[in-house]
């Protein structure tokens, strides 16, 4: 029901938008391709700051170095009750959100959906959001090279939801 | 910051592939990553240019303006610095609404329209400002009513309830929405 109704959202607000433009006598196609003009140029700016961002980011995964990092913060998520599995998932989600879908799929895959570590990584994909991804696109498409406090505010609030996600997940599904 | 953990990782992911004998990954991930970078950058252009369009539209039909009217309260407290009736707010709005309703390639878009409105209103060009620092908190943090893509992957691995994960997703992302908007208050308040 849900998955259907998210099908329908966009195209029933593309109707309604264009639908009631032309009841309020807009010249639809001109305003539209007034707006539609500086697209190209919005996102061919943020080129550089996307390359920057994801050139490192693939560097530090495809190196193997994740892993190290990973491996370091074993005993602590052990130690926390936080199923070690799904570390891969928490350490990647801030830096790529297609990489983390990937392990998300691939940990239900192995687990199930239905499993504490299917749920729990159902929720930390959904809960969360591509921080840097996002503060590099965002401030890339206007030039802004100083982020001051932007990116420590993302990750506390990715901390958070990665934190919370584990603690009402176990009580929510009534695990251990 | 950002000087620090990019070189970091740059650094010590070096580090990592000269330590295995295998310095060819680096040249290989860097070229991968640039590729996907100017990629994400390329299918981003039909995405902008398609719902900029759309925005023009509602903004001609007064439909933003009513919807920033409405929220005027909410946008004059969490961004003082932005004028009232600022092409700024309606692009805010829209944005944050696209991202409750979990509408991801719509978000983009409206957000980086508020972005260019915000860097209107900015005197420094390459620092980012208080109300983009708010803005970004907002937007990386969003409440998420409808986590449509993480539903639909569930279904495709046979879970038997795949929408179960919807309260505690909401959950989980208020108390990350909260923790944001407190820590920015708290930037800022600390005059950052």
């Amino acid at each position: 029901m849900f998955l259907t109704l998210g099908n329908w959202i966009l195209p029933v607000i593309l109707f309604f938008i264009v639908f009631y433009g032309m009841l309020k006598r807009v010249k639809v196609y001109e305003t539209f391709l007034d707006g539609a003009r500086d697209g190209f140029n919005t996102a061919v700016r943020t080129i550089p700051y996307l390359v920057g961002m994801i050139v490192a980011i693939n560097i530090f995964f495809e190196s193997g170095a994740i892993k190290v990092l990973a491996l370091g913060l074993e005993p602590l998520f052990s130690k926390l009750g936080i199923p070690v599995e799904v570390l891969p998932h928490a350490l990647l989600r801030p830096l790529s959100g297609g990489a983390a879908l990937g392990v998300a799929a691939k940990l239900m895959r192995q687990y199930g959906p239905d499993s504490l570590i299917g749920r729990l990584v159902s929720t930390m994909q959904g809960s969360s959001d591509t921080t840097f991804y996002v503060l590099a696109l965002y401030f890339g498409s206007i030039g802004v090279k100083k982020f001051r406090y932007a990116p420590y505010i993302g990750l506390i609030a990715d901390f958070t939801t990665f934190l919370a996600a584990v603690y009402i997940v176990k009580v929510f599904f009534g695990y251990r | 910051m950002l000087n620090y953990l990019w070189g970091g990782m740059m650094v010590l992911g070096c580090l990592a592939a000269f330590w295995q004998g295998k310095p060819e990954l680096i040249i290989k991930a860097s070229l991968d990553g640039a590729k996907l970078a100017v990629d994400t950058a390329f299918s981003l252009i039909s995405i902008i240019t398609f719902w900029l369009g759309i925005m023009k539209i509602m903004e001609e039909t007064g439909v933003v303006a009513k919807l920033a009217h409405a929220l005027a309260p909410l946008i004059r407290w969490l961004f003082p610095e932005v004028p009232p009736g600022h092409p700024a707010e309606g692009a805010i709005l829209l944005n944050l609404s696209a991202n409750i309703l979990g509408l991801g390639n719509a978000a983009t878009p409206f957000g980086l329209k508020a972005m260019e409105e915000l860097s209107h209103l900015n005197p420094q060009k390459d620092t980012a400002s208080r109300a983009m620092c708010t803005f970004l908190a907002l937007n990386t943090s969003a409440i998420t009513l409808l986590p449509t893509t993480i539903i639909g992957l569930r279904q495709n691995f046979g879970s038997k309830n795949p929408t179960d994960i919807i309260i505690p997703t909401f959950l989980a992302t208020l108390l990350g929405f909260s923790a944001a908007l407190i820590a920015d208050y708290l930037f800022k308040k600390s005059r950052w």
